[in-house]
C-alpha cells in the first residue's frame, strides 16, 4: 500500500473552495469554527472577505444560509457531518431542502475514520438522512479528484446539495480528465460473477477487494456510485442482470444508505440476491483506522471474505 | 395614524372571518402582531405589491409562522393577492398554507413554522445586503415564548458580532405562551418578564414600546433606522387577542376558533374601533 499514491481529500476540497471563493462572486465559505480542521482557513487566510465565521452555533449556521441564499449568493457551509446531518437538520430540511435553495453543504470528517474522534464525530448515517429529504442532491465522491470534479458541477447546480467526505487521504482512482456527472455511476471494473456498487471512500477498498477476488477466480464488477441522490437506477438493474449477485458497499451504516437505496431499486425493478457490507447497527468507537475497518467490518480483507463466502453460496 | 388605525382594524376583523371560515388556525398571537405588521407593510417597508420577489425590496421574516394568518391578511389588504383568496387559508393547493412557504407567494420572505430559526435567516438576509451593497433592510418578528429557543440566542451573538444595523428584530412580548408555566393555575405566566436587559446583553440597541400604539411604533422604527453599528430589537409590548375584550390576555384564544356568536360579538367590537 506504501507505493500507492494517496492524497487527503481535505487538501484537494481547500484549494478547490479557495479557487471557487475566488472566481465566482457569489461563492462563501460558511464556517462552524473548524475551518482548520475542514481546510477552509485557506478562504480566511487568502480571501477572507469571501469567508464568513458563524462559531459554534450549527442551527444558526445552515439558517443563515438559507437567508444568504435566499439574496442570490452561494454558500458553501462547511462542518462536521455528524454536526451538519443531526444537529442542523430542523433548520436544513425547514429552510433550505423544502424552498429549496441554493446552499452547498459539505460534511468533512463522514463515516467511521474520523481521526481518533469516536462516536460523538463520526457520521454513519447521514447519507439516510440527507437522502429522506425532498429537493436533496446527496454525493459522495471517492478520492480527491473526483471531490474536484464534483465541487465545480455542484457550484454550477442551482439547489441544495450535500457533500459528503472523508477526512483522510484516499488513493487515486480516476484521473485528472475523469468528467463527473451528478446522477451518474462510474464503472471502474468489468466482472461477470459479482457486482459490487460502492460509494464514497468505501470504493477504494471495493477496488482493491475486487482485485484480490480476481486472484482467487471469482470476476468481480465494481459500479462506483458517487451520487446517492439522484440514484443512477438504471445503472444498478443493468449491472444486477449482468451478474445477478450484487453487493453495496459503504462508510455508513448498512440501514437507509446505499445499501437500503440498492435494495429499493432492485426489489422493484429487478430483484436480485444483495449483500449489504457497512457498519452494523451499532455504534463505534475511537480507535486507529485499520482497527476500527477491522472490527467494524470495512476492511480489504473482510470484503474479501465476505464476498467470498456469499459467491460460494449463490453461484449458478 | 387614523388611517393606520383603521387598517389595522379591518386585519383584525379578516384574520377573525378568515379562521372561523377554515375552522382552524391561530388567534391570539396574530392579534397581538397586527399593529406592527400594519406599520412595516403600510409605512415601514420598500415593497411594491405588483413586484413582490424585486431583489431590492426590504424583507421580513415572520419567525413566530404559526401567527401566518395576520401576515396573509396584511398582504392580502396590501394588495398583494385578492381578500377572496384568504378563504383557501389551511386548504388543498392553497398558497397560504398553515405555516409561511415562501415558494408559493410574493411577499413570505422566508419558510418558517419550526420555531427559532428566522431571526437566523434575517442575519443571512442582512449580511448578503452588506455583501453585496444593498441597501435593502430585513426585518423579522420573534415571539416572547418563541425566545426560549435557543437558536434565537446563537442568532443575536453573531448578528452583533458583524454589527449588521440593517437588521431589526421586532419582539412580539404579549407575555403568554401557548401553555408554559402558571404559579396559581388560573393565570399562566409571561414567558420572561421583560427581554430588554437579555437582548442588550447580546450587543443590540434595544427599544422598548408600546406595540399597539403607532407613534411609538413609528418612533422605534425610526430609531432603529438611526442606530449605527448594531443591530436593533424593538420590545413591542403587546396584548395577545388585542382588540377584542374577551380574547385579550386569555392564553385560551391561542388557537381555539369562534363560534358564530362569538365572531359576532368580535366583529362589532371592531366596527366601533374602525368608527373611531
Amino acid at each position: 500500500m506504501s507505493t500507492v499514491k494517496k492524497e487527503a481529500m481535505r487538501d484537494r476540497f481547500s484549494e478547490v473552495i479557495l479557487d471557487l471563493a475566488k472566481n465566482d462572486d457569489r461563492v462563501y465559505a460558511v464556517d462552524g469554527d473548524l475551518a482548520n480542521s475542514t481546510k477552509i482557513d485557506i478562504v480566511a487566510m487568502e480571501k477572507p472577505e469571501k469567508f464568513l465565521q458563524m462559531g459554534i452555533a450549527e442551527q444558526n449556521m445552515l439558517s443563515v444560509c438559507s437567508g444568504l441564499a435566499s439574496t442570490g449568493l452561494q454558500p458553501w457551509a462547511v462542518t462536521f457531518a455528524a454536526f451538519l446531518s443531526k444537529r442542523a437538520l430542523d433548520q436544513i430540511q425547514v429552510q433550505i431542502a423544502q424552498p429549496k435553495l441554493n446552499v452547498k453543504m459539505v460534511g468533512a470528517y463522514s463515516g467511521l475514520l474520523t481521526g481518533l474522534t469516536g462516536k460523538t464525530h463520526q457520521a454513519l448515517e447521514d447519507i439516510a438522512i440527507f437522502r429522506t429529504l425532498a429537493n436533496m442532491v446527496v454525493i459522495a465522491p471517492a478520492d480527491s479528484v473526483e471531490v474536484e470534479k464534483v465541487m465545480r458541477a455542484v457550484n454550477q447546480y442551482d439547489g441544495p446539495v450535500y457533500i459528503r467526505l472523508a477526512r483522510d487521504a484516499y488513493p487515486y482512482l480516476f484521473e485528472e480528465d475523469y468528467e463527473f456527472e451528478i446522477g451518474k455511476a462510474v464503472t471502474l471494473r468489468e466482472g461477470k460473477d459479482v457486482s459490487i456498487i460502492s460509494t464514497g471512500t468505501q470504493t477504494s477498498r471495493s477496488v482493491e477487494a475486487a482485485e484480490r477476488l480476481a486472484e482467487k477466480g471469482i470476476s468481480v464488477e465494481v459500479v462506483h456510485m458517487p451520487t446517492i441522490k439522484p440514484l443512477d437506477e438504471a445503472a444498478i438493474v443493468a449491472t444486477a442482470k449482468k451478474t445477478n449477485l450484487v453487493v453495496s458497499a459503504e462508510e455508513h451504516s448498512i440501514l437507509g444508505g446505499l445499501g437500503s437505496a440498492v435494495a429499493e431499486v432492485l426489489g422493484e425493478r429487478y430483484p436480485t440476491q444483495l449483500l449489504r457490507i457497512g457498519v452494523e447497527d451499532r455504534n463505534a468507537e475511537s480507535a486507529p483506522n485499520e482497527e476500527l475497518l477491522n472490527k467494524y467490518g470495512l476492511s480489504v480483507e473482510h470484503m474479501v471474505t465476505k464476498i467470498s463466502a456469499y459467491y460460494e453460496k449463490y453461484k449458478k | 395614524m387614523d388611517t393606520l388605525t383603521q387598517t389595522a382594524a379591518e386585519i383584525r376583523k379578516e384574520i377573525l372571518k378568515t379562521i372561523h371560515y377554515a375552522g382552524a388556525g391561530h388567534i391570539g398571537g396574530p392579534m397581538s402582531a397586527v399593529d406592527i405588521l400594519t406599520y412595516l407593510y403600510f409605512k415601514e417597508m420598500n415593497i411594491n405589491p405588483e413586484d413582490g420577489w424585486n431583489e431590492h425590496r426590504d424583507r421580513f421574516i415572520l419567525s413566530k409562522g404559526h401567527s401566518a394568518i395576520a401576515l396573509y391578511v396584511t398582504l392580502a389588504v396590501r394588495g398583494y393577492m385578492p381578500l377572496e383568496e384568504l378563504k383557501t387559508f389551511d386548504a388543498l393547493d392553497s398558497r397560504l398554507q398553515g405555516h409561511p412557504d415562501m415558494t408559493l407567494l410574493p411577499g413570505l420572505d422566508m419558510s418558517t413554522g419550526s420555531l427559532g430559526q428566522g431571526l437566523s435567516a434575517g442575519l443571512g438576509m442582512a449580511l448578503g445586503a452588506k455583501l453585496q451593497n444593498e441597501s435593502f433592510r430585513t426585518y423579522c418578528m420573534v415571539g416572547d415564548g418563541e425566545s426560549q429557543e435557543g437558536q434565537i440566542w446563537e442568532a443575536a451573538d453573531v448578528a452583533s458580532k458583524y454589527g449588521v444595523d440593517n437588521l431589526v428584530c421586532i419582539v412580539d412580548n404579549n407575555r403568554l405562551q401557548q401553555f408554559g408555566w402558571s404559579n396559581d393555575q388560573v393565570t399562566r405566566n409571561a414567558p420572561l418578564e421583560d427581554p430588554s436587559e437579555r437582548w442588550k446583553a447580546f450587543g443590540w440597541h434595544v427599544i422598548s414600546i408600546d406595540g399597539h400604539d403607532f407613534e411609538e411604533i413609528e418612533r422605534a422604527f425610526k430609531e432603529a433606522r438611526d442606530t449605527k453599528g448594531k443591530p436593533t430589537a424593538i420590545i413591542a409590548n403587546t396584548i395577545k387577542g388585542k382588540g377584542v375584550s374577551f380574547m385579550e390576555g386569555a392564553y385560551l384564544w391561542h388557537s381555539r376558533i369562534p363560534t358564530d356568536e362569538e365572531l359576532k360579538d368580535a366583529l362589532a367590537e371592531l366596527n366601533k374601533e374602525v368608527v373611531l
